[in-house]
């Protein structure tokens, strides 16, 4: 078993002309979890879309337990998408059918249990549900997956705050303990307490990757205070005088 | 016992606070077992991997103990537990007597406002 989950060395991602992801360099040890923070169109998703293999780096090398992106890491990397993307003709009960038909570590007993949870039951038909509702189902789906390595984008973006106070603890309850977990979000507030690593993204670029504590201590403010200072946008015309 | 942080300090060292001072006040009761990790990691909202940081420093301070068999318990030596309850009052009173000096009373002063005080509420 390697050492780290995750391993990338000069990462690179364009889409035609644009830059999205420029010599991107990290490595991911097991049983933590990862803060993926930036703000819009910073490449967190380009980034998470390359460690599933559902896009070809420009250049680099990329590495999930070892492995380059194929037919053996999608075995083992359980991937939460930013959208919907389950049919809405499906029922509760059809989806978790798939899930168990596609993925050999599924654990159907855990996904109903974590669907009761959240007041939905196998008989509800996708269409009929919020979009919360949907997001729900589609974390308790991902995260009752035996693998190990979790790709979360946007976990908690369309939900109301209790809700992903649920969210944020259905994931600390429910990961494996030698799987990874890897959460891109811009709303860091809500998750800064439950990660190890905090790594930033501006531009493509990977400008900071630590502990979580050690960042803290050593900058003696939050994360997401951190995060607002990194990622400032001067509003236009005039002076920024703050509120 | 109220999980909340501040920004600016490490989660593990405001973790380490709060479970010291239940233990200190018998929140948790000399040799009984404690939550484990993951317990303890789900109802503050937080990762078990820092949690874990904030037990290991509570064992080397003899405050818990870890078993190999039977998990952590609370330590059963009273003076481990007297001193830290010492430590939290001092730290209280220091707090204090800070305060009042900012407002411009002295050590004294302050002393006697708190007999005062004390005295007119029943």
């Amino acid at each position: 078993m390697n050492d780290f989950i995750i391993q990338c060395r000069g990462l690179t991602k364009n889409y035609g002309t644009k830059t999205a992801l420029e010599q991107v360099e990290f490595s991911i040890g097991r049983g933590r979890i990862v803060g993926l923070l930036g703000p819009n169109g910073s490449g967190k998703t380009t980034l998470i879309k390359l460690l599933c293999g559902l896009l070809q780096p420009t250049s680099g090398e990329l590495l999930i337990d070892g492995h380059t992106p194929g037919a053996y890491t999608k075995g083992q990397v359980s991937y939460l998408p930013d959208r919907m993307y389950v049919a809405d003709w499906m029922k509760v009960r059809d989806l978790m059918g798939f899930f168990r038909d596609f993925y050999q570590d599924f654990d159907g007993a855990k996904a109903s249990e974590m669907c009761q949870r959240l007041g939905i039951q196998e008989k509800d038909r996708i269409k009929a549900m919020s979009k919360g509702t949907k997001e729900k189902l589609q974390l308790a789906l991902v995260m009752s997956r035996k693998a190990q390595l979790y790709l979360l984008d946007e976990p908690i973006a369309g939900v109301d705050p209790a809700a992903r106070d649920y969210i944020m603890n259905t994931i600390l309850t429910n990961y494996n303990e030698n799987g990874t977990v890897l959460i891109s979000t811009h709303l860091i507030g809500d998750v800064e307490r439950v990660l190890d690593e905090a790594m930033f993204l501006k531009n493509g670029r990977m400008v900071r990757h630590q502990n979580v504590d050690d960042l803290r201590q050593q900058e003696g403010k939050s994360v997401d205070a951190l995060f607002r200072e990194i990622f400032r946008t001067e509003p236009f015309g005039g002076e920024y005088h703050g509120f | 016992m109220e999980w909340s942080f501040q920004d600016g300090l490490p989660i593990w060292q405001q973790l380490y606070e709060i479970l010291r001072r239940e233990i200190a006040i018998g929140g948790y009761a000399p040799g009984s077992k404690m939550p484990t990790v993951r317990e303890l990691a789900a109802q503050a909202g937080v990762n078990p991997n820092t949690m874990q940081r904030a037990l290991s420093q509570l064992e080397s301070d003899n405050l818990v103990i870890t078993n190999r068999t039977a998990g952590r318990t609370v330590t059963e030596d009273r003076e481990i537990l007297e001193n830290v309850r010492r430590e939290l009052a001092r730290h209280q009173v220091q707090t204090y007597l800070q305060q009042m000096a900012l407002l411009g009373y002295t050590a004294g002063e302050a002393a006697q406002l708190l007999i005062q005080e004390k005295e007119e509420t029943p």
